[in-house]
């Protein structure tokens, strides 16, 4: 079982931002793996790295050096188009801001990563449907982001995140900007999808937060500074149950 | 993405901020309304000049005495020496042709009009009875001169309506005696009047027998043989066939010009169509002009839209589906700004009208499918640079600004 490839594997990345002159060592030669099903915390002090490790991981950004296998396979080759689809397909993303389109609704919202891959509209409806319900949302299916609390946003955009389908959840700080009940419920979600097989890596300050997931990676000036867990054997067991 | 998912966002996109939509439709619309009206002016002049050399007759082929150098319309031969007289038996003669529906002999010549104390100088045309039809005069009161033999002609006038009302005032004037030049004359109908237009002048005119006129003017010549053809395709048979007749009878020279109507016609409508497109190509840089406006106002929205951009680029979606949103959403406007600029321009060429009602303003179908073709090319033309814009933007840096 220990055999069996990574979902993600970071080989030496590096990522250099120039700056005029001067350069930001955003990444430091990381060496990560992350098997299927894991459920990965990600902290660490502000501008330690953590969002650019999360958009590397979610195809939206290219390192300078290093290689990444997404489920056995070099993503950082391909074009920007295979890219996309490997975004539309394997991928979702919360972010701290919601990132909610404010002149469609929250079922339009929802069906947006649906709409974009070309679904048919029967499929799609059936889907949001069943998000709209999963995350208790159906009253709010007419209502436009501006009209929906902070928790609601969130869940809107987790149900957008999910409704592909995807193996891997990218979380960028999902709770910086909730109230703690409402980020603690928002937690409770994602950790849900994760139950349920999907791979969840979560970027967070917040300790108490951190401290709920199985392993917690601490990213220092941009280099892994400690990693809580390589995978276990009953680790990986579990990601298969 | 699906063509009506597209579409869909497209729209969207356009009524979330309805004060660049509207200022984008707007300003397609008057670049493409400026087509229709400026076209509707030209083409209607166009039109117009048509109309009143067409009330002249239909299928008309004109003799003249004189020979035409170039052979093509040449004004200056309608005042030209005459060589060889034109005479009324050629006229009879130039009847036997095929394609030569009917024909008259038209001498003119001016003389003076007398009765009861009143005195007047009018155009005397000599003609026949066949002029009615082929000049397509109508008649007020009274009928139109006899048929008879046109070497003979009974001593009767037909008056234009100006002189009846200038020598008859409110009495009837059929059937009155008149003097014209030193002979005595009936009067046997009255032309109506013909009101404003390029034909000749009907209103001041007295029209008597050919002979008649001929004797009075002192003349054997004929002014102008006006012949129909037996339809357009005959125009050209009918004008070699009189050409051809006359020739003979001439000793084998050809000193006449015939013309045709469609020949000026044909003059008249190349100048004025070329002017009309002309005046298109004017009001189309103004079109040019909006597609510029396309081009930024969509550029500030792909700036504006950056946020909005990322995530559909971490929500799956390519380079070219986005291309492909923005593209759509340009089009829609410059569609949506044709079909009001088309309304508007239907408008403004229904108010020329109104104003108007003689000036046939009526847009013609090119121009309309050329306004609009051009408005919607220039959209997606000027919309491709931002739409690219939007495709090339990095999807981190776009998501970090909001
Ligand atoms: N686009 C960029 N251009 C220049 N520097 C950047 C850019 N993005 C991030 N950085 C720098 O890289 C470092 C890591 O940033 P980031 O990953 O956002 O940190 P974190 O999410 O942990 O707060 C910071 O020093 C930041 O200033
Ligand atoms: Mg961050």
């Amino acid at each position: 079982m220990n055999t069996q490839p990574a979902q993600i594997e970071l080989i030496g990345i590096e990522r250099i931002f120039k700056l005029g002159d001067s350069e930001v060592h955003a990444l430091r030669y990381l060496d990560i793996a992350i098997r299927a099903g894991e459920y990965v915390a990600v902290m660490g002090p502000s501008g330690s790295g953590k969002s650019t490790l999360l958009n590397l991981l979610g195809l939206l950004d290219r390192p300078d050096q290093g290689i990444y296998r997404l489920e056995g396979r070099d993503v950082t080759t391909l074009s920007a188009e295979e890219q996309a689809n490997v975004r539309s397909r394997r991928i979702g993303f919360v972010f701290q801001s919601f990132h909610l389109v404010p002149r469609l609704t929250a079922a339009e919202n929802i069906a947006l990563p649906m709409t974009l891959a070309g679904i048919e509209p029967g499929e799609r409806i059936t889907r949001v449907q069943q998000a709209l319900k999963d995350y208790g949302l159906e009253e709010r299916a007419q209502h436009r982001p501006d009209q929906l609390s902070g928790g609601q946003r969130q869940r809107v955009a987790i149900a957008r995140a999910t409704v592909m389908q995807p193996a891997l959840i990218l979380a960028d700080e999902p709770t910086g900007n909730l109230d703690r009940a409402t980020g603690e419920e928002v937690m409770r979600l994602l950790e849900e999808l994760n139950q349920r097989g999907v791979t969840l890596i979560v970027v967070t300050h917040d300790a108490h937060l951190g401290g709920r997931a199985r392993r917690q990676i601490l990213m220092e000036d941009g280099a892994l500074r400690q990693d809580s867990a390589a995978p276990t054997r009953s680790q990986t067991a579990n990601a298969h149950s | 993405m699906r063509i009506p998912d597209l579409l869909g966002f497209a729209r969207d996109a356009a009524t979330g901020n309805p004060l660049r939509t509207s200022l984008l439709v707007l300003a397609m619309a008057i670049g493409v309304a400026a087509v229709v009206v400026l076209t509707a002016l030209g083409d209607g002049a166009r039109r117009y000049v048509v109309n009143e050399f067409a009330s002249i007759g239909t299928n008309l082929v004109i003799v003249l005495p004189g020979r035409s150098q170039t052979g093509g319309f040449n004004p200056a031969n309608a005042i030209t020496g005459t060589p060889r007289d034109l005479t009324i038996a050629d006229a009879q003669a130039v009847q036997r042709g095929s394609a030569i529906h009917r024909l008259a002999p038209l001498a003119v010549g001016s003389s003076e009009i007398s009765v009861g104390g009143k005195l007047r100088e009018v155009l005397v045309a000599g003609t026949t009875a066949e002029f009615i039809q082929v000049r397509r005069l109508v008649i007020a009161q009274g009928r139109f001169l006899s048929t008879e033999d046109w070497s003979r002609g009974t001593a009767e006038a037909v008056i234009g309506a100006k002189v009846r009302a200038e020598m008859f005032g409110a009495e009837p004037a059929v059937g009155q005696l008149v003097r014209i030049g030193d002979r005595r004359f009936r009067v046997v109908g009255v032309l109506s009047a013909s009101g404003q237009g390029l034909g000749m002048e009907t209103d001041e005119l007295v029209i008597i027998p050919v002979a008649l006129a001929q004797a009075m003017l002192n003349s054997n010549t004929l002014f102008r043989i006006l012949i129909e053809a037996r339809n357009r395709e005959a125009i050209p048979l009918a004008k070699t066939q009189a050409l051809e007749i006359i020739k003979q009878r001439h000793e084998g020279e050809e000193d006449v010009t015939v013309i045709t109507q469609d020949a000026i016609l044909a003059t008249f409508d190349r100048l004025l169509g070329a002017l009309t497109l002309a005046v298109a190509g004017i009001a189309a840089i103004s079109l040019a002009v909006a597609g510029v406006l396309v081009m930024n106002v969509m550029l500030v929205s792909v700036t504006q839209r950056t946020g909005e951009i990322g995530l559909l680029k971490a929500l799956g979606a390519t380079g070219g589906t986005i291309q492909l949103a923005f593209l759509t959403e340009a089009a829609l406007l410059s569609l949506a700004g044709a079909i009001v600029g088309y309304g508007l321009g239907l408008a403004g060429a229904a108010l020329i009208r109104l104003f108007y009602p003689f000036f046939p303003a009526f847009p013609p179908n090119w121009a309309v499918f050329a306004g609009l073709g051009t408005a919607l090319t220039t959209g997606i033309l000027f919309g491709v640079a931002p739409a690219r814009r939007a495709a090339a933007l990095d999807p981190v840096q776009a998501l970090a600004r909001r």
